[in-house]
């Protein structure tokens, strides 16, 4: 079987790496929440990061799946500003929706397929359909991705993940490949 | 002066933010069956949210370090619990508005259990 990338990733990859971009991101994290870089506050931080690195660099390592690189930063850059601009288009769309007395709705529930594997790959891809205009993300299974849609222009599978997920994929992919 | 330039902005974006929740809440009374109400209700509180947060953090600038973290979790779990109380719903199957032209989740329904 090929299709197994998920768990052998984890298992295959080196220790090390994975141990330090997860004390790197928990390290950040750590002092943005405390927004001081007191000595009490720096000498704690390393201290709990470094040992939840040290013990769970594999369970956490669907966290560091994140290509960090530029080609990876530049993705993650232009992939929050489209979604910013879809999320407002999503908004504008909606309250139109909302305030047209007839209240035009055709929905229905569609299903479309992602290249993606990585899994926090694609749950930023399912959060982000769900964010996007008049898509809601039900269910996933396998490569396929079920998703409500208010005003479902087409029912098809290959149609609507063209409509739906190739403009998230293009990034996504270069950021989770 | 410069303060006060930026107080207006914020507080422009609070309102708008405001705005866009009260439309949600519209949303969610004139949507015709639960999933297109859960569509109302997710898209229209974040957006709305994240304009409230973006205003504050205008208003006081010394904020929004940890308003920005809210921003991130919000982006991440909003959509999130949208989804399990959808996928929730459709296992219960809780019944959809008789306009909806297709359920292919429904058709795969074995391969899903």
């Amino acid at each position: 079987m090929s299709d197994t990338g998920l768990l052998s990733k984890g298992t295959a990859a080196p220790w090390r790496p994975l141990a330090t971009r997860l004390f790197a991101t928990l390290f950040l994290f750590w002092i943005l929440l405390n927004g001081s870089l007191s000595i009490a506050t720096l000498i704690s931080g390393l201290v709990v990061a470094g040992v939840i690195a040290i013990f769970f660099a594999r369970n956490l390592s669907f966290l560091s799946g994140f290509h960090l690189t530029p080609a990876g930063i530049g993705a993650a850059i232009l992939f929050i500003g489209y979604f910013l601009k879809e999320l407002v288009k999503a908004n504008l769309a909606l309250a139109k929706l909302v305030l047209t007395p007839a209240l035009p709705v055709d929905p229905a529930i569609v299903k479309v397929r992602t290249k993606l594997t990585d899994p926090v790959g694609r749950l930023l891809l399912a959060n982000a359909i769900t964010l996007t205009p008049g898509t809601l993300t039900c269910e996933i299974k396998g490569e396929f991705l079920y998703v409500h849609w208010v005003v479902a222009q087409s029912t098809d599978i290959e149609a609507a993940t063209q409509e739906i997920v190739a403009g998230f994929e293009r990034y996504l992919e270069v950021m989770y490949g | 002066m410069m303060s006060g330039f930026f107080d207006t902005i914020g507080a422009l974006m609070m309102l708008g933010g405001a705005l866009f929740l009260a439309l949600g809440g519209l949303g969610l009374v004139r949507m015709p069956d639960i999933y297109n109400r859960i569509q109302a209700g997710t898209k229209a509180t974040t957006l709305g949210t994240l304009m409230v947060l973006v205003g504050a953090a205008l208003i006081m600038p010394s904020w929004s370090i940890k308003l920005l973290l809210i921003m991130l979790f919000l982006m991440f779990t909003n959509p999130l619990s949208s989804q399990v109380l959808a996928r929730a719903a459709h296992r219960s199957d809780a019944p959809m508005t008789p306009e909806t032209k297709a359920d292919r989740l429904d058709e795969d329904a074995e391969d899903l259990a």
